[in-house]
């Protein structure tokens, strides 16, 4: 049962005045969000006008884009199942032994970079701005560079990701150690224990699992990132998929697709059902 | 010393140190079946990977001599001379690198527009139907999981050469990240003023536009601003498979072994991005002080 009573003019006006901010819009506010979406129009345009986009194009080119979508099915693995599940199994021992890598390597590293537990401020200020500079270039580009260095081959993709993750895992696990509780630590140097002994039982314990977690994470993410390194040649099913897509046989490009989505979803299932188990169910920052 | 410590009664002792001697016995175990499963992992992997460390040794002086040749060599002498010498070429860079910033400024204002348009379609909370919802998620899925380079490539069999591809190739990907990010970020809103407005008999857009987006304004320009910065990054490698920019003749100079160039455009592109990390920082900061965005 309600109750029906217009409401008085006193009403509104008490309600008006209570939220008078609300109900007035000042020319100020106005004008700047008008000045925002019209900067943001004009660039847009200048953006437009810049890269000369040739607007004649779209037509055909969406037009092509519709004959390769109708190529795509039905998907086929064009009769080399076993090779594209060796190369899908290889961009997977990439991802993986990349990962490692990188972990291994940015380990020691991130204690130089912590605030709590670095030599000294230059060594920490040096190893920071290095670690700001790995991540700064693309996994990609440092594929490339390892092609020239090792040579074709997974091998090369190997090193790219390990190389270009100890930059962001360097400084994860920087933070993570930043972000442990001291106490710990000084517990244990006050029952007389080393600095080692101080990091072994007092730090790693409260780490570890954030580690471990970040470390997961960048698995997931690099087999993403595994599957395009092959482009340039260093191994994984991103050469298969490149040249599928030069010789224009989409049938293919589609399967391999796919089996890039199903994989993706399966290891990110699984290794989202590790971290939960390590970390308790919490975002990883 | 001893006077003040505490004393257990012998039997007690020993029946907690063989649960202490169990419990880090049940945690050895556990690490040692976790290593051991890694290791089999590891040796699976390294198979496929072709991993061959004496290759490693072999060519790691490559490696070294590699970075000591994409070193210019600068002399206090003639510093000027050799820094001009070593950006030989700044200006065609310069005019490729902001090439780089403009595909990325259109391709993440085409991905966030996208995104913001649907993210309203598959937040959990304020999509119409549970298929609208279903559909738009898996779209994100795929846009984001398959690589901005196969759109980028594909583009570039479809539109021709150029930073058209590009373009396209990051307004995909962004619209699968962004649309996931703006979903979560609808997800979390107070409820309560949508309900407001929706008892009023107000119809889903101006649910939408009074009730919801107020709250998630900032947080969504925010997480666009982020995506800028990455895409700018991204934006300099579609361009190695022909999609404009920068990526070009990065590619061509690492491809063709022009050292010293190599690392004039990789320091240029750094550069590039810092600065337009530290610009976003701020203005996400002050986006982030007006309302309650992350």
């Amino acid at each position: 049962m309600s109750i029906h009573r217009p409401l008085s003019p006193e009403d509104v006006r008490a309600v008006l005045d209570r939220h008078f901010g609300l109900f007035s819009y000042s020319p100020l506010h106005l004008g700047s969000t008008i000045a925002a979406l019209l900067g943001i129009g004009a660039f847009t345009v200048f953006a437009v006008w810049w890269l000369a986009i040739p607007f004649s194009q779209i037509g055909p080119g969406l037009a092509a884009l519709a004959r390769f979508i109708v190529l795509m099915f039905p998907p086929s693995s064009g009769g080399h199942l076993s090779l594209l599940l060796k190369a899908m199994g290889e961009t997977l021992a990439i991802a993986l032994l990349g990962t490692l890598m990188a972990s291994i390597l940015a380990f020691p590293i991130s204690f130089l970079a912590a605030a709590n537990t670095s030599l000294h401020p230059v060594i920490r200020f040096a190893v920071r701005r290095g670690l700001d500079t790995i991540r700064g270039i693309d996994t990609l580009i440092w594929a490339l560079v390892f092609v020239g260095v090792v040579g074709l081959g997974p091998f090369a993709g190997i090193l790219a990701i390990a190389v270009s993750d100890v930059g962001a895992l360097g400084k994860l696990f920087s933070e993570a150690i930043e972000s442990a509780d001291e106490r710990a630590r000084e517990a244990v140097l006050a029952s007389g224990g080393t600095q080692l002994l101080a990091v072994r039982f007092g730090l790693l314990p409260q780490i570890l699992p954030i580690i471990a977690g970040q470390i997961l994470y960048y698995f997931e993410s690099n087999v993403r990132s595994a599957t395009i390194i092959g482009i340039v040649g260093a191994g994984g099913i991103g050469l298969l998929l490149s040249e599928q897509i030069r010789t224009y046989d989409f049938d293919q490009v589609a399967f391999v697709v796919v089996m890039i989505l199903v994989t993706v979803a399966m290891i990110d299932w699984v290794s989202g059902k590790l971290r939960f188990a390590i970390i308790g169910r919490r975002a990883i920052a | 010393m001893t006077s003040g410590t505490l004393r257990i009664a012998p039997a007690r002792l020993e029946i907690l140190l063989a649960d202490y001697a169990r419990e880090v016995g049940r945690r050895r175990r556990q690490s040692l079946l976790v290593l051991a499963i890694l290791a089999i992992l590891i040796a699976i992997a390294a198979r496929l990977g072709e991993v061959d460390l004496n290759e490693l040794f072999e060519h790691i002086s490559n490696f070294t001599s590699y970075f000591s040749r994409i070193l210019p060599k600068l002399s206090l002498a003639h510093f000027g001379a050799d820094v001009a010498d070593w950006y030989w070429n700044v200006g065609g860079w310069l005019k490729l690198l902001f090439d780089t910033i403009m595909i990325a400024y259109l391709g993440t204002l085409i991905g966030a527009g996208g995104a913001f348009a649907a993210a309203f379609f598959a937040a959990a909370n304020l999509a119409p139907s549970h298929l609208s919802r279903w559909g738009v998620k898996r779209l994100f899925e795929f846009c984001r999981t398959v690589p901005d380079l196969v759109f980028a490539l594909m583009f570039v069999s479809a539109f021709g050469l150029g930073p058209l591809a590009g373009v396209l190739a990051i307004a995909i990907h962004s619209f699968g990240t962004l649309g996931k990010l703006f979903t979560e970020a609808l997800e979390n809103i107070d409820m309560k003023p949508v309900e407001g407005v929706r008892s009023t008999g107000s119809r889903f857009m101006e649910t939408m536009r009074f009730g919801a987006l107020p709250q998630v304004m900032s947080g969504f320009a925010s997480y666009a601003l982020l995506r800028f910065e990455i895409n700018v990054r991204s934006g300099s490698v579609v361009g190695m498979v022909g999609a404009g920019g920068i990526g070009q003749d990065l590619f061509v100079a690492i491809r063709k072994f022009y050292y010293t160039d190599v690392s004039a455009i990789l320091l240029m592109i750094i550069v590039c991005v810092a600065i337009l990390d530290m610009v976003t920082e701020r203005i996400r900061h002050r986006l982030s002080g007006q309302g309650g965005a992350p």
